[in-house]
């Protein structure tokens, strides 16, 4: 039997050496003579041990991580022998951090091999699709909306309405756009999905297409993301070449097809109608709802526009019923959440778990803390747009309601830890700032307030009538809030508010009490 | 096995190839992203010089040429060095210290974020998220991400760039 080893080719994983790693791998396998069958994965998300390799065996999967080049020679040595190596991390499937996941979204991502179609139909890929069309459209869209499936982009907006409305719209040509422009710091589920399993992605796509009565797609990513391009246009290849895309799919009526489209680096075109300009090839200017993009949407034409991680949870929730999907949750979030551990933090990766699992929880006994060893002070959720909370609020269950009722999101699940040498009132000021770079300008309160918010923070700071400043500020805060076309400038409020009212030490004003919390 | 990369060097502007390179997405539904990103693989550049071609083959105004291109951030307008190293300045960067880094680039290339070191050597670019955000801080050099940045690796990376 051929020996198999798994190492990741995953963006992450590369930049830390999966490449070298991969060649040094093959070359001890030489000198020690034997030519393994090496396949390139997406990553398991357990970023602390990549490079982590490997290796099938008749009990399953065994890793090895964080490998080497200098490890390759060692490691091949235990892989043929008995195993024992510094490095064994066991069965991959029993490492505590990835058995305590509930894996639905991710169920393939960093196993299959993200070109091979025939690969991902051998792990229960295609499934979802073939039990759409035996449903028809009516009762997919009734599935999803069943689920309880929420947009995974940040919005919360449940999917199945979304699919419903364009449904109604009268047959024309429709859209099915996904929004991969994951732009979000503390984010990369949606970079993992699109290198690792791009085909669960296409599988909800064209299960979108069939429900609505759209057929062609567009997958808008970044060009910030130059591997997961590479990998979904390669699978948008074989999707064709095995009848997952094209004319009449797996024999049916329905005719779907796809195409990647890659922005040019500006964060707003996150925003679902900024992005549609762009993808009109305008500049990326936020439109004004109504029309809904259901209604009118790309080239005005109804249009489903979800996020890489809701239309990649599509598939799983036709396959095992919406109840199976819903029982998990809690309150109105319901199904699992890629929630993805970020900044300075021990273990750091993709962690799927049922909605309910709290901040606290999440940070510390799962994140391990933070990697400089310093106390934790902050974790920021939901991306650059997100509120940043203190240890008081870590009991906050991950949940969008729960999140809500704090002044916070939970965004695109994005988790950023900072130890305490952080400095609030600098991150508030560059919340502020990056909202004055990325904004599109067109609505007044977020062209005009990101900048002169920046200059009210840099008063406060100095000292400059604190009082009468920090009032102007949250002034200036409620009139981006209320004021703005869409969640940049309006959101852009949560990061500065929050490091005002949690951490007002750092904005030199005296440190508010913990028995006021 | 690197995908995504490009290492190439850049061709100067020439409005013949420029013209092939634009028919070839005419094609398409909303076609400007798709020229001006060929434009860019092409030349390295959008060169002023290419907006009224692209208004013409579109049928719409140079203006409204000109407002995508200075729309995006990454349609630049000028050539950049031979190389390109993005530092990673979003948050997940900042909580893991890119800020010294960042400021370290700065100092040993002796130009602020956003410019080309006088000798042409190599551009240093702001990026507002590599998706690396679990072994941050990171960077880009032509493509190629790099993270677990920390001062030596950062070194190195600019020591390859200024070669």
């Amino acid at each position: 039997m051929t020996l198999r080893l798994y190492i990741p080719a995953d963006a992450g994983a590369l930049a830390v050496g999966a490449d070298e790693v991969a060649t040094a791998i093959a070359s001890a396998a030489a000198r020690q003579n034997v030519a393994p069958d090496i396949v390139r994965t997406g990553s398991r998300g357990l970023y602390w041990l990549e490079p982590m390799i490997e290796v099938e065996t008749p009990a399953g999967r065994v890793a090895y991580g964080p490998v080497a080049p200098s490890d390759a020679e060692g490691v091949m040595r235990a892989v043929l022998g008995n195993g024992a190596h510094p490095l064994h991390l066991g069965p991959t499937e029993e490492i505590p951090w990835l058995k305590r996941q509930t894996r639905l979204t991710f169920a393939r991502c960093g196993i299959i091999d993200p070109r091979s179609l025939a690969d991902y139909r051998a792990h229960s890929g295609g499934k979802g699709l073939e039990r759409a069309l035996s449903l028809g459209p009516a009762a997919t869209i009734e599935e999803v909306l069943q689920s309880g499936l929420r947009g995974r982009g940040g919005a919360g907006f449940p999917t199945g309405i979304k699919w419903r409305t364009a449904a109604q719209t009268p047959p024309q040509q429709k859209y099915i756009v996904c929004n991969a422009d994951e732009g979000d710091s503390g984010t990369f589920a949606d970079r993992m999905i699109m290198e690792g399993d791009p085909f669960v992605l296409i599988e909800g796509m064209v299960i979108a297409g069939i429900a609505v009565g759209a057929t062609k797609g567009y997958v808008y990513t970044r060009s910030e993301y130059p591997h997961a391009v590479a990998a979904m246009e390669a699978a948008i290849v074989a999707a064709r070449h095995g009848g997952l895309l094209g004319e009449r799919i797996a024999g049916s009526s329905f005719s779907f097809d796809l195409e990647v489209r890659v922005g040019a680096g500006a964060y707003v075109c996150g925003e679902e109608t900024s992005l549609l300009d762009s993808l009109e090839g305008k500049r990326g200017l936020v439109r004004a709802k109504p029309p809904l993009p259901a209604h009118q949407g790309l080239f005005g034409r109804p249009t489903i526009i979800n996020n890489v991680l809701s239309l990649a949870s599509v598939p799983i929730i036709l396959d095992k019923g919406a109840a199976f999907y819903r029982d998990f949750g809690m309150g109105k979030s319901r199904g699992t959440m890629p929630i993805q551990l970020a900044g300075n933090i021990k273990y750091g990766g993709l962690f799927e778990t049922a909605f309910g699992v709290t901040l606290g929880e999440l940070v510390d006994d799962i994140g391990g803390g933070t990697r400089s060893g310093r106390p934790v002070r902050a974790a920021q959720v939901g991306g650059p747009l997100g509120a940043y909370f203190p240890r008081a609020l870590f009991d906050t269950p991950f949940d969008y309601e729960a999140f809500a009722a704090r002044d916070g999101l939970i965004g695109h699940g994005g988790v950023v830890v900072f130890d305490d040498s952080v400095d609030m009132a600098k991150q508030a000021r560059f919340a502020m700032e990056f909202c004055a770079i990325e904004s599109c300008g067109k609505c007044t309160p977020c062209r005009v307030g990101s900048t002169r918010g920046m200059e009210v923070i840099d008063r406060i700071v100095r000292g400059e009538e604190r009082a009468a400043n920090t009032a102007l500020l949250e002034d200036l805060c409620n009139t981006l809030k209320f004021g703005s076309l869409c969640a940049l400038g309006g959101f852009t409020p949560y990061p500065v508010m929050s490091a005002l009212t949690h951490f007002p030490e750092d904005f030199g004003a005296p440190p508010r009490l913990q028995a006021a919390e | 096995m690197q995908l995504g990369i490009s290492t190439h060097r850049y061709r100067p502007w020439d409005k013949d190839i420029a013209l092939v390179r634009i028919r070839e997405h005419l094609h398409r539904e909303g076609p400007l992203l798709p020229i001006l990103h060929a434009l860019l693989e092409e030349f390295g550049y959008i060169d002023e010089a290419a907006e009224p071609l692209i208004a013409e083959e579109l049928n719409i105004t140079r203006a409204e040429v000109h407002g995508v291109i200075t729309f995006y951030h990454d349609f630049r307008r000028e050539p950049a060095g031979r190389h390109v190293l993005k530092l990673c300045r979003a948050e997940a960067c900042q909580a893991a210290g890119g800020d010294p880094l960042a400021e370290h680039a700065e100092a040993r290339l002796g130009v602020p974020m956003g410019s080309t070191a006088p000798d042409g050597s190599v551009t240093l670019e702001p990026v507002y998220c590599l998706g690396l955000c679990a072994v941050a801080p990171s960077a880009m050099l032509d493509g190629r991400v790099v993270a677990r940045l920390d001062r030596g690796r950062l070194d190195a990376l600019l020591t390859e760039a200024q070669r």
